[in-house]
């Protein structure tokens, strides 16, 4: 921005990443502050990846510690994969905030508090000790370099005169606040303006209150800049990406990108029917924006319906697709079985959160991975895909919805909170480039001719996919045992086995589409990190430190579970010994222990949140060590 | 895209047997739903529809195997859902004419929350719920419909339910087409499914069914030919509600409720209950009389076709938001408000 203000501006210090976050109460619109700290971030260049991490309940009691929402950001001029691990800036609006958080703070790291705020009430509120207030501790003062700034105020006069509420008034906080971290951090304060004027301006059409963010945001901008109160400010340069045009996305809006681009690239409407369930809800709510992109979408009654209409959308001959998360998945179980019998194409996006039960929901988890696996009766296999991070949702739900149509069979996506909520810098694709998703369905038959329902494609076992309304193939099909070719019920043994195998088998045939494993760092050696789904980022960054640290230490990460990439065995043998880091008791563990009888290790962390690098880096240390 | 193919062929000409599958019928002998699956086959060769235009979904129960018996497009799908199956068929392809057909047990009790919620959408579909208020497939417990007091293989000493009145709860959930027939009573039957199936909406008929197996003779108080004139009232849009062997007997408004009265003897013809079948207060109160105090009611009930159906508001929304999104294509969506470009 340009300034016509003549103060002493400290030259900022060029480093290579920062990590910052914003706290608050889950009203204090941390969120929107965050997400404008990182959509301005990637338009300067940066990678960054994001954090968003809030308490289930909508309004939690103001000043409680269990309200504290939080936006955690990395953004950096070189490659990053993490939102990482410890925070060199803390933006607290609230005593509580900084309750919660001034641990994950780096030694000597900044922290700028909303000083009217620390009021004896509130202090008490969220548990600090009479007469005590961290903001005056010497020894707090000693480890950091702690700010307080009277916001509230400030902000309110900043705002004398505006056509408000005191309320509204104080709601502009968070944008003064933002306006603080963008001076300290060099940032342009554009992007946010224009969002800002868009948002509260045209959309709501709230031109004062428009005017009263942006008004607040440059305040806080500086106040920065005057208050000297900072003795160093900060530039992090643009990192070097791969040429091209990027957003920035997370793993919902990646799901929901794909999904339309399914819809695309087949020919073929989709229907997306669900039932709200925190983490998965928004990739309904930006579905239902889509229709004239061939989406639909329907808010079922529960779980159960939502899968059932996907089922029947996809008999009728549209691409049927639901979302949820584990709980939701649960109820789903029967059905999901049923449109495995059914050979027909359905994709399951299942955003995990942390279990069991309705357990942390805003929390993330890799612990569905036996239920998407296994959590059927019967035999009852299917496609299973994992995501890696928010971009690579994209990819993952495109591959599943083209296997899924291939081999006429269900796919479960894996994503999880973490990926799903996260956001990172996305190369949009030449949607030019992405091949068409083949669809044929089953041409009318001829007068008299019986039509044949369950015979296959020989190379994929796909079943003929024909559409209700196709004169000459009038058929059924249901939940009992099919007959071989025909489809009828059938209860005979030997067609039950033969008909378990064939509906297994199909699942292995998949492999085919699989390319190899890329693996990080060398082809063989000691140690192998074997990851999936939403571990990616603290792995690679892991990897990477302990190579840097001289360890003969490798990764590979796999997007295919069911089935599992068929050069995985080759990997696994060409290391001396394999680590699979998981955000559960080992579920991928036990898999590839029984299947390639490979005595891996697990570095199980099962905390509501992604691995920290820097746990992950001590852990592997711990195994290889214990080793030597 | 649609899946219904254009056929220049002209409509065949079908007979009921060309509705039946090539499927032996598994049935117990004198089960109640041969004669629906005839009524079914017969209603549906001559609605005036192709035969790859139907699709017969069932969820899980004796009754659920209908499908299987359809030369049609069918579905038997699980236990309770063919209400969420059938409303994904449609919203695919509503060009189809999609009916479900389903027990009480299926249907009330543990796919009762489907039931209701397709109903209360008013997807255009013809529910068929076949009522014998009894598990049979199962080999005899008791239903969501089986009468205080029953005993049966899980209730020894009498089911402590309160039965659910079927179509209580089609009317509580806002249904606009609700018929009750006997699967005995093949031109009613006939009457009353061929109404449903043109209806644009959520049409709900109930099937009063015989299973000779574990509930033999549980409709006899209305289905024999003694006492179906004395136990249910036909009803007629437009016509007084009388019943009785001799057409002796009539229904008659007191104050607020109804009552039964002998004509003859000073009460006339003149002074009895008129059908109105668009009337939803009228039709409360005939789903609330039953045997024995009242004779039950037969025919349409409710039928009201002002309503828009679930799929005609959802192809307009799809039309609206194709107008107001004109323009907009997959790469707009892509792209998003922000994006910055990284040069090489």
């Amino acid at each position: 921005m340009t300034t016509t203000h003549e103060t002493h501006q400290p030259e900022p210090t060029e480093i290579d990443s920062v990590v910052i976050r914003f706290c608050g109460d889950s009203g204090d619109g941390m969120q929107l502050a965050g997400g404008q700290f990182a959509a301005t971030s990637a338009i300067l260049g940066n990678d960054i990846a994001t954090f968003p991490d809030f308490p289930a309940e909508i309004r939690a009691p103001r000043g409680t510690t269990f309200g504290v929402s939080g936006f955690q950001l990395q953004f950096s001029s070189t490659d990053i994969n993490t939102p990482g691990d410890m925070v060199n800036a803390l933006i607290a609006m609230n005593p509580a905030g900084l309750k919660v958080n001034i641990d994950d703070v780096v030694a000597g790291g900044i922290v700028i508090a909303n000083a009217d705020e620390f009021t004896e009430v509130n202090l008490r509120k969220c548990g600090y000790p009479e007469g005590y207030n961290p903001l005056e501790d010497a020894k707090l003062a000693s480890q950091y370099q702690i700010v307080g700034v009277p916001m509230s105020r400030l902000t309110r006069e900043a705002l004398e005169g505006a056509d408000m509420t005191v309320k509204e008034i104080d709601r502009c906080r968070n944008m003064f606040a933002l306006g603080i971290a963008y001076w300290l951090f060099d940032r342009d304060l554009g992007p946010t303006i224009d969002h800002i004027n868009e948002y509260y301006g045209r959309i709501k059409n709230r031109p004062e209150v428009a005017e009263a963010n942006v008004k607040a945001l440059k305040a806080g901008y500086y106040f920065g800049e005057n208050a000297e109160l900072f003795p160093a400010r900060y530039h992090v340069s643009p990192a070097k990406l791969e040429p091209g045009v990027y957003r920035q996305i997370s793993g919902n809006q990646a799901v929901v990108k794909a999904l339309a681009t399914v819809a695309n690239k087949s020919g073929v409407n989709l229907l997306y029917a669900s039932y709200p369930i925190t983490p998965a809800s928004d990739i309904l709510h930006d579905l239902s924006g889509l229709k004239h992109l061939g989406v639909r979408t329907f808010q079922a009654e529960d779980e159960i319906a939502a899968i059932c209409a996907a089922v029947g959308a996809s008999f009728a001959g549209q691409i049927g697709v639901t979302g949820t998360s584990g709980p939701g998945l649960a109820l789903k179980t029967e059905a999901l079985g049923m449109a495995i019998i059914y050979e027909l194409p359905l994709i399951v996006i299942d955003v995990q959160r942390a279990g069991p039960s309705t357990g942390m929901p805003t929390k993330t988890e890799q612990a569905d991975l036996f239920q998407a696996l296994w959590g059927r009766p019967g035999e009852s296999p299917c496609l299973v895909l994992a995501a890696r991070s928010p971009a690579d949702c994209f990819d993952t739900t495109l591959e599943a919805a083209r296997l899924s149509i291939k081999h006429m069979c269900p796919a479960v996506v894996l994503s999880d909170g973490y990926i799903a909520n996260g956001a990172e810098p996305w190369k949009i694709p030449d949607l030019s480039e992405i091949e068409p998703i083949e669809v044929s369905f089953a041409k009318p038959g001829d007068n008299g001719e019986v039509f044949m329902g369950y015979k296959r494609d020989p190379e994929t076992l796909a079943r003929p996919w024909a559409l209700p309304g196709t004169p000459g193939l009038e058929h059924r099909i249901g939940s009992l045992e099919k007959q071989d070719l025909t489809g009828n019920v059938s209860y005979d043994p030997m067609n039950h086995e033969k008909m378990v195998k064939i509906r297994a088998e199909k699942v292995q045939r998949a492999a085919a589409d699989i390319g190899p494993t890329p693996i990080r760092g060398s082809e063989s050696g000691e140690t192998l990190l074997l990851g999936w789904g939403s571990t990616y980022g603290a792995i690679a960054t892991a990897t990477d430190r302990l190579r840097g640290m001289g360890k003969d230490v490798s990764s590979a990460h796999i997007r295919h579970i069911a089935p599992l990439p068929p050069d995985l065995g080759d990997i696994l043998a060409r290391f001396d010994r394999v680590i699979i880091p998981e955000i559960n008791m080992g579920q991928l563990l036990t898999l590839i222990r029984a299947r390639y009888l490979v005595d891996a290790k697990g570095i199980n962390h099962i905390r509501g949140r992604a691995f920290k690098v820097d746990d992950l880096v001590r852990s592997v240390l711990d195994i290889i060590e214990s080793k030597e | 895209m649609t899946a219904t193919q254009t056929n220049d062929v002209p409509l065949p000409t079908y007979k009921p047997k060309d509705f039946a599958s090539d499927q032996e019928v598994r049935w117990c002998p004198g089960c109640g739903d041969y004669a629906v699956l005839k009524g079914v086959q017969k209603a549906a060769a001559k609605l005036g529809r192709r035969k790859e235009d139907f699709v017969f979904i069932s969820g899980i129960g004796c009754a659920a195997r209908f499908p299987y018996y359809m030369n049609t497009y069918g579905m038997h799908t699980i236990h309770g859902r063919a209400p969420a199956v059938a409303t994904g068929v449609k919203l695919a392809n509503p060009d189809l004419t999609v009916c479900v057909v389903s027990g009480d047990g299926d249907l009330l009790s543990i796919g009762g929350n489907h039931t209701m919620h397709a109903i209360r959408r008013n997807m255009d579909i013809t529910i068929l719920l076949l009522n014998n208020r009894i598990y049979g497939l199962t080999k005899g417990q008791y239903s969501p419909t089986s009468e205080p007091g029953k005993k049966t293989k899980s209730t020894p000493l009498g089911s402590l339910d309160f039965p659910i009145n079927p179509l209580g709860l089609a009317l509580g959930a806002g249904c606009k087409f609700i018929a009750r027939t006997l699967d005995v009573d093949l031109k009613l039957f006939d009457e009353v499914y061929t109404r449903g199936l043109k209806f644009e909406g959520c049409a709900f008929i109930e099937v009063y069914q015989d299973c000779n197996i574990f509930n033999h003779g549980t409709y006899f108080y209305a289905s024999q030919k003694d006492t179906k004139p004395e136990n249910t009232v036909m009803l007629r849009h437009g016509e007084p509600m009388i019943f009785g062997k001799n057409m002796d007997k009539g229904l008659r408004r007191k104050c607020e409720r109804i009552e039964v009265v002998e004509l003859g003897g000073g009460v006339t013809e003149d002074e009895l209950l008129v059908h109105d079948e668009t009337n939803p207060l009228l039709a409360h109160m005939l789903a609330e009389m039953t045997y024995p105090e009242f004779p039950e009611p037969m025919g349409v009930i409710y039928a009201n076709p002002d309503v828009p159906s679930y799929d005609e508001l959802f192809a307009e929304q799809i039309d609206q938001a194709e107008r107001i999104n004109e323009g907009k294509t997959l790469e707009d969506l892509l792209l998003g408000e922000k994006t910055w470009r990284v040069e090489g």
